[in-house]
């Protein structure tokens, strides 16, 4: 008896061993790589810091510099203004998509292929591709308003139009990223739901929104938080469709691009670069946790 | 007792009539066009000479096409040089993250170990967090390894994916804990269960976060713009992204490498449709 008790701890010992060893690649790299980092970078924040050299120990005065900097406050209210914008939009539009080609029609596997492509082109492309098409003398945009009496638009040049044209163009991005994932959650919600109701004589209308909707709730809910995220870390389209020399890149400043400007260019603010992004994480945090407390209302079935 | 007939004909089991038909084609055609025809135009651009690109009014196409800019472009941005790193760097990357990360992912769904959940909800927290903390002591590190301009820079801090563990977690917890038993009354030890018994079985999974894992790094900006400067050291992002900076005059150019740097991608799409849908579909899964 005793014996096997032994045995056994042993068999224990050996397993807990096993999965120590196991788990270490990804610890260690974790701990290299985003531990050590996330606290490096709150002490950075504490400093004042250029490309070079540990900096001098400041205390809390970048954060304090941050809400006497305009341009973090234009930052800050550009990256809002995105996520609020932007989120809905992607969401809904998202969810329209899905839907649509849900349907059993003709044509359905190219329709799904086309509208799936920008989720699968990389940003880089796609910011050039739209600089070009809003491009204000040359661009196809202007030329096709033009046609029909419209004043040409300087949609990245002019600091009024500018965060617009962003916005489309992550929209864009993001709906057909966003389409697939809602397609397939449609796609896994149980037919037998739609003939009952067929044949309790429910339309098209009731089917969408008291089965699709509802059974499609947490993964709109997931959706809701992806996408806030994701947009609050926008960098790529501003950083590529406007123009960085002139005024409207300022204006259309996302927390990430101006962090990026601070952090690693000529300005060389680490440590006020490394403040923003703290910043962000603690707008990015209170904003889940928001919209988690909200689950229990917005979620069907949810916990 | 309504009379079925013409368009208002309905389909007793899916509620479409011909009129609802239409008008979803017409939804569909418009959502499609917008999505896909920003393409159609970069193509067309691409194959312009720079006169036709500033003509005014503008026109549709070009009068002969112009494969010379692709020539010209490749020529000056070094294409074949980008394509190769960022081949490099996805190979790396994928197995890389599918020996790392699938191994740690059966240790937490098959073995018992203590501080287990501890060390489970610290790396749900760490998920959470967002990139761009670790940003700046990331670059500080790969000077200190001199890994900056380096493939191997733009690889290494990625490698550690959270997500990817709890993705394989859960295509490991699908399969029947018998299987373990069954290999271990075989005498097989732990590795061997997960190498040659499970592994195996989770294909499926390893192919997502393949495509996960490669998305991510053909579409990543910022870091390889951090970590690397000179442009034989580049990815297809950032040297496109270098591109826009110098040569902005030239959209026709720019546009062939748009047009270079997004087809991989695309038609690796088009062949695997399956695998990049079920792939992304599972990037929205809930943790």
């Amino acid at each position: 008896m005793k014996k096997k008790q032994t045995g056994m701890i042993r068999l224990r010992r050996n397993e807990a061993f096993a999965a120590y060893l196991f788990i270490l690649p990804m610890f260690a790299g974790l701990f290299i790589f985003s531990v050590i980092p996330f606290v490096q970078n709150f002490l950075i924040s504490l400093r004042k810091v250029g490309t070079f050299g540990e900096g001098t120990f400041v205390g809390f005065s970048n954060y304090v510099k941050l809400t006497q900097d305009e341009t973090f406050w234009i930052a800050l209210k550009n990256t809002a203004f995105y996520a609020l914008v932007g989120m809905p939009l992607v969401v809904v539009f998202s969810i329209v998509l899905a839907n649509l080609i849900n349907k059993n029609i003709r044509g359905r596997a190219v329709y799904r292929t086309l509208l799936y492509i920008p989720a699968v082109t990389i940003p880089a492309a796609i910011g050039i591709l739209w600089r070009w098409i809003l491009n204000y003398k040359y661009g196809i945009v202007n030329f096709v308003l033009e046609k029909i009496g419209i004043q040409p638009i300087a949609w990245l040049g002019d600091v009024h139009y500018v965060r617009w044209s962003i916005i489309f163009v992550v929209v864009w991005s993001m709906v057909s990223y966003y389409t697939i994932i809602m397609l397939a959650a449609m796609q896994g919600i149980n037919k037998s739901y739609y003939e009952a109701a067929r044949i309790d004589g429910a339309n098209n209308r009731q089917l969408f929104y008291k089965i699709t909707l509802p059974m499609l709730s947490p993964m709109i809910f997931f959706s809701v938080i992806m996408v806030t995220i994701g947009i609050l870390q926008i960098f790529d389209f501003i950083y590529l469709m406007v123009d960085r020399k002139t005024l409207s890149y300022t204006y259309s400043m996302s927390l990430v691009t101006y962090f990026y400007e601070c952090a690693f260019n000529k300005s060389s603010m680490r440590g006020y670069g490394a403040a923003i992004t703290i910043v962000l994480a603690v707008i990015i945090m209170i904003i889940t946790i928001i919209q988690m407390a909200f689950r229990k209302r917005w979620v069907q079935g949810g916990e | 007792m309504k009379r079925a007939s013409g368009s208002k004909k309905t389909n007793l089991l899916t509620g479409e009539t011909a009129g609802s038909k239409i008008r979803t084609h017409l939804f569909l055609i418009v959502a499609a066009f917008v999505a896909f025809g920003p393409f159609i135009w970069m193509f067309l651009t691409s194959i312009k000479t720079y006169e036709e690109t500033i003509r005014i009014p503008l026109k549709f196409f070009p009068e002969t096409a112009q494969w010379v800019n692709y020539a010209i472009i490749s020529a000056k941005l070094n294409f074949p040089r980008l394509y190769f790193n960022t081949i490099v760097v996805t190979i790396m990357m994928i197995v890389g993250q599918l020996l790392i990360v699938t191994i740690c992912a059966y240790a937490f769904d098959r073995l018992r170990f203590p501080g287990k959940n501890i060390l489970f909800i610290g790396m749900l927290a760490l998920m959470m967090v967002p990139g761009q903390i670790f940003i700046i002591p990331r670059f500080k590190l790969m000077v200190q390894l001199g890994l900056t301009d380096t493939l191997t820079g733009l690889v290494l801090p990625g490698l550690f994916n959270i997500f990817g563990v709890f993705l394989m977690r859960q295509f490991f917890s699908t399969l029947p804990r018998e299987l373990d038993e069954a290999a271990r009354i075989d005498g097989c030890g732990y590795f061997r269960i997960y190498w040659n018994v499970l592994l195996p079985l989770v294909k499926p999974g390893l192919t997502t976060l393949g495509i996960l894992a490669m998305l991510g790094t053909w579409k990543d900006l910022m870091w390889p713009l951090i970590n690397n400067s000179s442009a034989s050291k580049m990815t297809l992002a950032a040297g496109l992204a270098m591109l826009i900076g110098e040569h902005t005059t030239y959209y026709e150019q720019v546009m062939a490498g748009g047009v270079i740097a997004s087809i991989p991608l695309i038609v690796l799409f088009v062949i695997f449709q399956k695998q990049f849908v079920e792939g992304i579909a599972h990037s929205g899964i809930k943790g």
